[in-house]
């Protein structure tokens, strides 16, 4: 392992958005000086409290924050090993993570004196949070998003739409979540004087990876406290999904510089790793450059993107925040896999012991707990990010089971 | 003195501006854009732009995307593109080679080899989009060990201080981006390209290349005017999208199609 300190370890990025040798900003240059700028005005705010108020403001009374750290007891008897903490985020305003981070980028476009936003969206819950947090500062938004996933999603794209968006379908490439990005980096490029990209996960060019994850910490700072104050000590394991990996880094960096507690991704291991059909770069990829960022990529050997597969569309990208590939080659975060078909039966098993239908993307959190927890001491305090809720996820499931709902 | 220099310096001689074309190599194949390439040369181009494609062209419009979505569709990569480069210089040593594209399949080839290969096919340039100086430290390191010469972009965005830098970093040319969008736009404001340009001559010393957006003989003569180079890209590669894929295209043929190219040399030549 490298001899910096915990500090310089764990304190990415540098100046430049450089978590180790990834991150960084992969960009045309005529987003360059966007990016200074937004740089810049974060730096800023980052030091105003005034800001931080706005924002926790915003997230008690209008997201319902803090969520809840809930004692799954159903869950952990049927599985007979660890004890089993669910972060409740599917409980928020829009149902995910997801507006965290709109929320407080909304504070950033309103500062930059922005008129129109824009995002890209997978599974839509980040598009849907986009446009919530548009209709309610009364700004212009349009929302890019892979045909193949209006298609699996369509109920997102109708809220999308009721909250006053425009959703753009994206038909190129392999039409999912990293067309859109795609397409939301050319729209950026063509009307950069007016417009704010949220970008939705702690992917892109800095300072995104930062402050996505700044605006996500909430979530883990919330758990250090309630696991202290309802268990009277740290958890042992955190888990969390990955898809551009905003809701495992917003609950794993609290915890970075505690030694002791374990940190798991689960990505999305699709049909299985042997197949090539799945989206998890950091088990299989290798460092790359793609959407901004140096990061651990699935692509050919000439360079190019593979297309992913995952039964969540929040899920199937080729990419993964940088943070986290740095996280995973100083060993300080663990990265594995779950397939479709085990999220699937860890969908049906929370639903079933909890009452509490998990999106899918954050039924690969639970399915690696459903694996894992067995075999540890029923001491072992198991904390797991459950990311969304899995009513956009409903037709999807409906439809495996031949149901027309 | 590299090809790239060499070539601005004669023009310069001739009082003539450069006439750059882009296309995306493999599209519709490797053949054709063999053939492309030497009638381009015919049709008055002084350097030629050869992009390499890549799965994710965050910088480009449909045009290019469509013609980079055909090139993989062949198949074609990074190494393709230098086994086509090494094939036209059979032909030709003259006509400057740039190649053009996005980053990934350079990484993935590996700095070195990539400068190492490209330098012996006979590319003279490298232009790499999503590559801005900040991140351009350790692949220039490798470039400025070679004779190729590294391009990079200056746009309508880009303010004085950043602008000096990568001046001072480029060498062959400096590519001014001549609207705020991807390439194939056509909200072209000759004022402000005018305007900015001046400027940035007042402080660059390379020739100025102007590109995005120039898709008639018209505009090249205006944009002509105002630096050393214009850079036609979407204008081609539509031309080129009405060709099949399964037709052996002679070089008259393919002349004769993209004429609007001699047009536009033409036009250059009169402003
Ligand atoms: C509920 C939920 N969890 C997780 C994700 C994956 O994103 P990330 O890895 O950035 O948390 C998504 C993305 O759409 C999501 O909707």
């Amino acid at each position: 392992m490298s001899e910096l300190s915990g500090e310089q370890l764990y304190d990415g990025p540098d100046e430049h958005g450089h978590f180790g040798i990834y991150g960084g900003i992969f960009v045309g240059e005529t987003l360059m000086p966007a990016l200074e700028e937004l740089n810049r005005v974060y730096t800023k705010l980052k030091q105003d409290p005034m800001f931080w108020k706005e924002f926790h403001n915003d997230l008690a009374h209008y997201v319902g924050r803090p969520s809840p750290l809930y004692h799954a007891k159903g869950m952990t008897k049927a599985l007979g090993g660890a004890q089993i903490y669910l972060k409740r985020e599917d409980l928020n305003h829009t149902g995910a993570h997801k507006v965290n981070n709109t929320i407080g980028q909304a504070l950033l476009a309103k500062a930059m004196g922005k008129s129109r936003i824009i995002a890209e969206t997978g599974a839509g819950q980040h598009g849907v949070a986009t446009a919530t947090v548009a209709a309610r500062l009364g700004l212009e938004c349009h929302v890019f998003m892979g045909s193949e996933d209006t298609k699996r999603q369509a109920a997102n794209v109708y809220r999308m739409k009721l909250l006053g968006a425009t959703v753009v379908e994206v038909n190129s490439g392999s039409k999912t979540l990293k067309d859109a990005m795609n397409e939301a980096l050319r729209d950026w490029a063509t009307n950069v004087d007016t417009t704010y990209y949220i970008i939705g996960t702690v992917a892109g060019p800095h300072p995104y990876p930062m402050l996505v994850r700044d605006f996500q910490c909430v979530i883990g700072q919330e758990a250090r406290q309630q696991s202290l104050e309802q268990c009277g000590r740290l958890p042992d394991s955190l888990v969390a999904c990955v898809g551009g990996g905003s809701n495992a880094i917003g609950l794993f960096y609290p915890f970075l510089k505690d030694e002791a507690v374990r940190m798991i991704g689960v990505e999305a291991g699709g049909l299985g790793l042997n197949t090539g059909k799945h989206a998890a770069p950091l088990n299989t990829g290798a460092p790359g450059v793609l959407h901004g960022n140096r990061t651990y990529l699935m692509n050919d050997e000439d360079g190019q993107i593979l297309e992913t597969h995952s039964i969540s569309a929040g899920l199937d990208y080729p990419g993964v925040g940088p943070e986290h590939a740095w996280l995973k080659d100083i060993k300080r975060a663990e990265y594995t896999t779950v397939t479709d078909e085990e999220a699937l039966s860890a969908f049906r098993f929370l639903t079933r012991q909890e009452g509490i239908i998990p999106a899918l993307e954050s039924s690969h959190a639970i399915a690696y707990a459903i694996k894992a927890a067995p075999d540890l001491p029923e001491d072992h305090l198991m904390l797991i990010n459950l990311s969304g809720r899995g009513d956009k996820d409903i037709h999807t499931v409906a439809q495996i089971d031949g149901i027309d709902a | 003195m590299s090809r790239i220099e060499k070539c601005f310096k004669q023009l310069k001689r001739q009082n003539k501006k450069a006439f750059i074309p882009y296309l995306t190599a493999g599209d519709p194949n490797i053949e054709t854009s063999l053939n492309l390439m030497h009638a381009l040369v015919q049709a008055g181009a002084d350097i030629i732009e050869l992009g390499y494609p890549f799965s994710d062209p965050s910088s480009d419009g449909p045009v290019i995307q469509r013609a980079v979505e055909r090139s993989l569709a062949k198949h074609t990569s990074l190494k393709g593109v230098l086994a086509l480069v090494k094939r036209f210089r059979e032909e030709n040593q003259d006509t400057p080679l740039v190649l053009m594209g996005y980053l990934n399949p350079i990484e993935c080839m590996g700095y070195q080899k990539f400068a190492e290969d490209a330098e012996a096919a006979g590319v003279d340039g490298v232009l790499v989009v999503d590559m801005p100086p900040e991140e351009a430290h350790d692949l220039l390191q490798i470039i400025h060990r070679s004779e190729l010469d590294c391009i990079f972009l200056v746009a309508p965005t880009t303010h004085e201080a950043r602008a000096r830098k990568i001046c001072e970093l480029s060498s062959g040319y400096v590519y001014y981006v001549s609207l705020k969008g991807v390439t194939g736009a056509s909200h072209l404001d000759i004022d402000s390209v005018r305007t900015n340009v001046n400027q940035l001559k007042s402080y660059c010393e390379l020739p100025i290349a102007i590109g995005f957006g120039i898709k008639d003989a018209e505009t090249a003569a205006k944009l002509g005017e105002l630096a050393d180079a214009i850079i036609v890209g979407s204008a081609l590669v539509s031309l080129i999208a009405e060709l099949k894929d399964g037709h052996e295209y002679s070089r008259d043929e393919l002349s004769k199609h993209i004429a609007l190219m001699a047009g536009m040399r033409a036009a250059l030549d009169r402003s």
